[in-house]
C-alpha cells in the first residue's frame, strides 16, 4: 500500500487516481480513411473527403488499427471481445468535422486487463503492484485548433482528424503521483514493445486524462475531476499533486469538489476549469449506423498473438534467470530498443552477465557522452559481441578492452581488426613474461626481501610492474602464476 | 417515328444501338422538355451540356463500335447524389452553392455506363418528406390533375418528387431516387411510374447525402419494370468505400425478367388491410391479387403482426440517425455560414443551422436529439431497434410460406399540395405501407396498377426476400403486363 | 411523457439550432404530438429481443493499411477539401475565435 498522504488541517487524505491514456495507434493510414498519419505535415494536406466530413462520406475501418489494439490488449492479458461495435459520440466543436466522434462506448474491442508496476522503494512503491485496466477502445482523434494566428479567428487543421487512437482506461487503482508515473511509463514501455504506439508524448502520440479525487483513508471515493490531455509523465504527476492539494483545501474550507473537466497549464503548474466544454455532456451515444458490428475470427486473433514480441516483464524475468542483476535487468528492459539491442548481443554469443555490465556501463556511458540513442549506436551488437568475446577468451584484458572500444567508436572498425592491427593481443607466452619478471625482481631486490618477510601486499606491486612491462598485454592469470613461482 | 421523349430506357438504348436515331437527338429532345417544364419545378439545376456531351460521346462510341450498356440514355439525378463540379444541395439552403469535388459511386457508375445527366432533381429537403413540399427550392408539382375539373396542384410524392414528376412528364426516361422510408415507391405510385428500392447494401451509399444510414438505399425510377431492371443493374454493385455495401455479384436482372409466376407464392399481409382506407386502394389490391393468380402464382394470406409499430419505430430510428448525420452541417467546411456580429463558434453553429435547415428537417433533428438524449435512449431508441428486429422477424417468418408479398404502395392517391403540411403526423402516415420493408432492408418496388375515381394513379407494392430483386421485378412485370396502365398526365405546363 | 418549452429549448441547444420563443412554443405541440404517438412502441413485448444491429446479415469488412490507395478516400487534396469553405485562410479553415 502506498503511504502517500496529503496532510490537511483535518488530518491525512488519500488520493485516488485513474488514468485514461490516449495512445495514437501506429498505422500508415487513418482509422476510417486512407489519408496519411505522419506527424508535422502542412495543414490539411493529410485530410481526405471522409476526414473533412463532406456530405455522403462513409467510414471503412483500417484493419491494422484494429490489429494493433487487439495486440495491445493481449499484451496486458486483457479480454479480447470478438464482437464489438463502434458508437457515435455526438458533440459540436470546430475540431470535430462530423459533429460526432466514432468511438466505442457500449461494446469496446478490449475488456478487462492489468499491468504491473515494479516496486520502487525510493518512489514510495514498496512492492510490485497490479493496476487494473478496465478497457481499451478504438476511436478517432480530432483535428487541431490554432488560436494565435489571427486576431479574431481560430484556424482549423484536420490532419489529425480521424487518426486512430486507443483509449486505455485504468481502474482507479493508483494512490500516489509516483504510482501514476510508473503506470504511464510501464504502459508506454509495453506499447512500444508491442509496436502499437510510438509513445512519443511530445508529439502528442500519447496523452493522459487524469482523474483525481481525494478521501479520508477508508472512506468512499470522493468526487473526481478530469484533467484533459496531459502530455508528459512529469506533468501527470504534477497534476495529481496539485489537484489533490486543491481538492483537500477546497473541502477543508467548506467547499465541495465539482465533477468537471480541467485543463493543465504547465507554465503556471496549475489546472483550471474548462467551462467551454461544460454544456456538452449529453453525448447521445448510439451505434454508428454506417458501420456493422466488428467480428473477429480466430485466425485474426491467432495472428495477433503470434506476432507479439517478448514483453518487458517476461524479458526481465529471463535476464534475472541468466544471473543479470535486478538493476541491470530494469535498465535493459525499460526501453524496447535497448532490450532488442541487448538480445541481439546475446544472440551473437555474448555472455549475459558480462554483456549486461558492459552495456549498462561502457556502452550507455559512451552513448550518453555522444548524445546518441542506442538505435544509432556507432557500434553494432555483432561488433560488441566480438569485443566481449575477445575478453572472455583471454585474447585481451578488460583494460585493453576499454581501449579497443574507444577505437571502435572512433573508427567503426571491428574489435578483432583493431587488436590485430595495434598488437593489443594479450600474451600468455611464459618465456617473455618470465624474462620480464626476472628483470623486475632483480631491480627491486629490496621489495622482494620485504615480500618474503611477510609483506604480501607487495604482490600487487609486482603484478603491476609486470603488466606495465608487458604493455598491458600479458594474461593476468599467467602473470600471477609465474610471479608466485618466482617469489617462491 | 414515336416522339423520342416517349421512349423508354430500353427503347432509347436499343434504338440508338440500331442507328434509328442519334444520342444527340435524344439529348436535345429531353433538354427541350426540361427547359419547357419550369412550372413543374422538378429540377434544381439543369445540365443540358452534360447530357449533350454524353450524347456526343455515345454517338462517337457507336461509330467506333465501343458502345456502353446505357450509351445514349439521358437521365435525371436526384440532388442527393454528389456530382463532381455540379451543385449538390439536398434541396437545402444549407448546401446552396455547394459544389462537390467528388462523384457519388452510383452516379459515377451511371456515367461510366454511358448515361448523360439532364440535371439535378428536386426533392424533399435532405430527403425528409412525402410530398416534396420541404425543398428550399420550392415545391415540385405533379404533372397529374384530378378529373374533377379543378386545378389543384398535386404532390408528386416524396422525397424523390423531382424524379417522379420529371419521369411522368417525360422530362427524362429514368432517374435515380433514394428510399429511406418509401421515398422511391410512394412518389412512383403517385405519378404512375415504377421504382425499385433494392436490398439494403446493393447500391453504394458513398457520395449520397445521408439521411438515415441504416435505411437509405438508392434505386431507379422509370416508366416500366424492364427499365428499372436495366437501371438497377448499372447502379448496383459492391463498393469498398461503403462498409455496409453487399459484396455480391450483380445479377443480370433484365435478362432474367419473366412474368410467368407458376410455382411462386404471393403473400397478402392481413395487417395491411386498414380500416377506413380508400375503397379504391382495396379494389386495386384485389385486382392485383387476381393478376398475379392469372400469372400462375398461388396466393396465400400471411401475417406481419408488428406492422402497426413500423412507423413509430421508423420515426425514432430515422430521426435519431439523421440528428447525428446532419451534425456535420455546421458552417465550418462548406455550405452556409451564418455568423452574426460578434458571434462565437457555438452561436455560429446555432445561427447557421437555424437558417440552413427547413422546418421539417429541424423537427426531425429535434426528435432525434431528444430520443438519443440522456435518460431516454433505452426507452426510445433501444426499444425501437428491438421492435425493428421483430418487424424483420415477421418478414422472415412470412417468407417461409411465400416468395413475394403484395400490398398497396401508399394508403391514398396523390394529395393536394398544402393538404397535409399542417399536421406532420398525417404526412408521416402516408408511408405506412412503405416503411416496414425499409426497416427490414428488403427489396420492394411500386408499379402503377390503376387509376382511382379521381383519375389519379395508384401503385401496387411488391416486397421480396433479401437479395431477391429478381422475384420482385418479375412479379412487378406480371402486374404491369396485366394492368395495362397507359394513362399519362395531360400536358398543362 | 410530455415535454415543455424549456425541454424544447434544451434540445434545440444540444442540436445547435437557434429557436425563437414562438418557434419553441410551436415545436412543443408538434414534438409532443409525435412523441406521444411513437410511445405506443412501449406496448410491444420485447422480452429477449436483441436490438437490430445489421439489417441485412453482413460482416464489417476491414481495409488494408495503405495511404492514398484510392484518391476518393485518401488525403493530399487540400484544394478539394477547402474548395467550399466559407472561410479558408493559409490552408486552414477559419472559425470565430475559440476560447478554451
Amino acid at each position: 500500500m502506498s503511504d502517500y498522504r496529503i496532510k490537511g488541517e483535518t488530518g491525512e487524505w488519500e488520493v485516488v487516481i485513474g488514468l485514461e491514456v490516449h495512445a495514437q495507434v501506429t498505422s500508415n493510414a487513418k482509422l476510417f480513411s486512407g489519408a496519411a498519419t505522419a506527424f508535422g505535415a502542412e495543414p490539411n494536406t493529410q485530410v481526405s473527403l471522409i476526414d473533412a466530413a463532406m456530405p455522403g462520406m462513409l467510414p471503412v475501418p483500417n484493419r491494422e488499427c484494429i490489429r494493433q489494439a487487439v495486440r495491445t490488449g493481449m499484451a496486458i492479458e486483457a479480454q479480447i471481445n470478438k464482437w464489438s461495435r463502434f458508437d457515435r459520440k455526438n458533440y459540436f466543436y470546430a475540431d470535430l468535422p462530423q459533429g460526432y466522434q466514432i468511438s466505442q462506448l457500449y461494446h469496446p474491442l478490449v475488456g478487462e486487463g492489468s499491468l504491473t508496476i515494479a516496486a520502487d522503494e525510493k518512489a514510495g512503491i514498496p512492492a510490485d503492484k497490479a493496476i487494473g485496466v478496465e478497457r481499451i477502445h478504438v476511436e478517432q482523434d480530432a483535428g487541431k485548433l490554432m488560436h494565435d494566428q489571427h486576431p479574431t479567428m481560430s484556424y482549423v487543421d484536420l490532419n489529425r482528424s480521424g487518426v486512430a487512437l486507443m483509449e486505455i482506461v485504468s481502474r482507479p487503482d493508483m494512490r500516489s503521483p509516483a504510482e501514476a508515473g510508473a503506470y504511464v511509463r510501464k504502459l508506454r514501455s509495453i506499447l512500444r514493445y508491442v509496436g502499437s504506439c510510438d509513445g512519443n508524448m511530445e508529439e502528442g502520440s500519447m496523452r493522459a486524462d487524469v482523474n483525481v479525487s481525494v478521501r479520508k483513508p477508508g472512506d468512499e471515493f470522493g468526487t473526481r475531476t478530469e484533467t484533459k490531455n496531459v502530455n508528459s509523465v512529469r506533468f501527470v504527476m504534477a497534476v495529481i499533486e496539485g489537484e489533490a492539494k486543491r481538492q483537500v483545501e477546497l473541502i477543508e474550507s467548506g467547499g465541495t469538489v465539482v465533477q468537471e473537466t480541467r485543463l493543465y497549464d504547465p507554465d503556471r503548474n496549475e489546472t483550471r476549469s474548462m467551462r467551454s466544454k461544460e454544456d456538452a455532456h449529453d453525448y447521445r451515444y448510439f451505434p454508428d449506423p454506417d458501420l456493422l458490428p466488428l467480428e473477429l475470427d480466430d485466425a485474426f486473433l491467432a495472428e495477433c498473438r503470434a506476432s507479439l514480441p517478448e514483453l518487458p516483464d517476461a524479458k526481465r524475468a529471463r535476464y534475472l534467470a541468466a544471473g543479470i542483476s535486478p538493476y541491470n535487468a530494469d535498465v535493459l528492459t525499460a526501453e524496447v530498443e535497448a532490450a532488442r539491442w541487448f538480445d541481439t548481443l546475446l544472440d551473437a554469443g555474448a555472455k549475459p552477465v558480462a554483456a549486461a555490465n558492459w552495456v549498462t556501463s561502457e556502452l550507455f556511458g559512451a552513448l550518453n557522452r555522444m548524445g546518441r540513442d542506442i538505435s544509432d549506436s556507432p557500434v553494432s551488437p555483432a561488433h560488441a559481441a566480438e569485443l566481449l568475446g575477445l575478453v572472455a577468451d583471454g585474447t585481451i584484458s578488460g583494460t585493453i578492452a576499454k581501449q579497443v572500444f574507444e577505437k571502435m567508436l572512433e573508427s567503426g572498425d571491428a574489435a578483432g581488426v583493431i587488436v590485430e592491427r595495434d598488437g593489443l593481443k594479450q600474451t600468455s607466452d611464459t618465456g617473455a613474461i618470465e624474462a620480464e619478471i626476472a628483470k623486475i625482481l632483480t631491480a627491486n631486490a629490496d621489495k622482494v626481501e620485504q615480500y618474503k618477510g611477510g609483506k604480501e601486499a607487495l604482490f600487487g606491486f609486482f603484478v603491476g610492474q609486470t603488466m606495465k612491462a608487458m604493455q598491458g598485454k600479458a594474461n593476468p592469470q599467467v602473470v600471477n602464476e609465474l610471479l608466485k613461482k618466482a617469489l617462491g | 417515328m414515336t416522339e423520342l421523349t416517349n421512349l423508354t430506357v430500353a427503347q432509347i438504348r436499343d434504338g440508338h444501338r440500331a442507328g434509328d436515331f442519334s444520342a444527340v437527338e435524344v439529348a436535345e429532345a429531353f433538354n427541350a422538355n426540361v427547359a419547357g417544364a419550369k412550372a413543374l419545378n422538378a429540377f434544381i439545376v439543369e445540365t443540358p451540356e452534360h447530357a449533350l456531351a454524353a450524347a456526343k460521346a455515345a454517338d462517337a462510341d457507336r461509330a467506333a463500335g465501343t458502345l456502353k450498356p446505357l450509351s445514349g440514355v439521358p437521365i435525371g439525378m436526384k440532388d442527393l447524389f454528389a456530382t463532381n463540379g455540379v451543385q449538390t444541395t439536398a434541396a437545402s439552403h444549407m448546401l446552396e452553392g455547394f459544389v462537390p469535388r467528388y462523384e457519388s459511386t452510383v452516379s459515377a457508375k451511371l456515367w461510366d455506363a454511358g448515361c448523360g445527366m439532364l440535371g439535378k432533381l428536386n426533392l424533399d429537403q435532405f430527403a425528409m418528406g412525402s410530398s416534396n413540399e420541404t425543398s428550399y427550392f420550392g415545391n415540385v408539382i405533379s404533372p397529374w390533375k384530378r378529373n374533377d375539373g379543378g386545378n389543384a396542384a398535386l404532390a408528386p410524392g416524396g422525397s424523390s418528387g423531382g424524379s417522379s414528376s420529371a419521369i411522368a412528364a417525360r422530362l427524362c426516361p429514368a432517374a435515380t431516387g433514394t428510399d429511406t422510408g418509401g421515398s422511391i415507391r410512394q412518389p412512383a405510385a403517385f405519378v404512375g411510374i415504377s421504382g425499385i428500392k433494392p436490398t439494403y447494401g446493393r447500391c453504394s451509399r458513398w457520395g449520397i447525402v445521408a439521411f438515415a444510414s441504416s435505411l437509405d438505399q438508392a434505386g431507379p425510377m422509370a416508366r416500366d419494370v424492364k427499365d428499372c431492371a436495366i437501371m438497377l443493374e448499372n447502379m448496383a454493385g459492391f463498393d469498398p468505400k461503403d462498409a455496409t455495401s453487399l459484396d455480391m455479384p450483380v445479377p443480370n436482372w433484365e435478362a432474367a425478367l419473366s412474368s410467368d409466376l407458376k410455382g411462386k407464392t404471393v403473400g397478402i399481409p392481413k395487417e395491411y388491410r386498414l380500416e377506413g382506407i380508400d375503397p379504391d386502394i382495396d379494389a386495386m389490391w384485389d385486382a392485383g391479387i387476381a393478376m398475379l393468380k392469372d400469372a400462375g402464382a398461388e396466393v396465400v394470406e400471411i401475417s406481419l403482426p408488428h406492422t402497426k409499430y413500423a412507423l413509430p419505430a421508423y420515426y425514432i430510428i430515422a430521426p435519431a440517425e439523421a440528428s447525428s448525420n446532419l451534425a456535420r452541417y455546421d458552417g465550418v467546411r462548406y455550405g452556409l455560414r451564418d455568423l452574426p456580429q460578434g458571434a462565437g463558434l457555438q452561436d455560429m453553429y446555432a445561427a447557421t443551422r437555424a437558417d440552413g435547415f427547413g422546418p421539417e428537417v429541424k423537427r426531425r433533428i429535434m426528435i432525434g436529439t431528444y430520443v438519443l438524449s440522456a435518460g431516454f435512449y433505452d426507452a426510445y431508441y433501444t426499444q425501437a431497434q428491438k421492435v425493428r428486429t421483430l418487424i424483420a422477424r415477421d418478414f422472415e417468418q412470412a417468407f417461409a410460406s411465400c416468395d413475394v408479398i403484395l400490398a398497396p404502395t401508399a394508403p391514398s392517391a396523390a394529395f393536394g399540395l398544402g393538404e397535409k403540411t399542417a399536421d406532420p403526423l398525417a404526412m408521416y402516415l402516408n408511408d405506412v405501407f412503405a416503411v416496414p420493408a425499409s426497416l427490414a432492408g428488403l427489396p420492394a418496388m411500386s408499379v402503377p396498377a390503376a387509376l382511382n375515381r379521381e383519375g389519379l394513379p395508384l401503385g401496387l407494392q411488391i416486397i421480396g426476400k433479401a437479395f431477391d430483386e429478381q422475384g420482385v421485378l418479375n412479379a412487378g412485370l406480371a402486374i404491369e403486363e396485366r394492368a395495362g396502365f397507359t394513362a399519362r398526365a395531360e400536358k398543362w405546363w | 411523457m410530455s415535454i415543455d418549452q424549456a425541454t424544447v429549448r434544451k434540445i434545440a441547444s444540444l442540436a445547435r439550432i437557434a429557436i425563437s420563443d414562438a418557434e419553441a412554443a410551436a415545436m412543443e405541440g408538434e414534438l409532443n404530438g409525435i412523441l406521444g404517438w411513437v410511445e405506443q412502441l412501449g406496448e410491444v413485448d420485447v422480452t429477449g429481443v436483441e436490438p437490430m444491429t445489421a439489417v441485412i446479415p453482413n460482416s464489417l469488412r476491414l481495409r488494408d493499411d495503405v495511404v492514398d490507395a484510392d484518391p476518393l478516400t485518401g488525403g493530399g487534396r487540400r484544394d478539394d477539401v477547402l474548395a467550399n469553405a466559407p472561410a479558408a485562410m493559409h490552408g486552414f479553415f477559419g472559425v470565430p475565435k475559440v476560447i478554451e
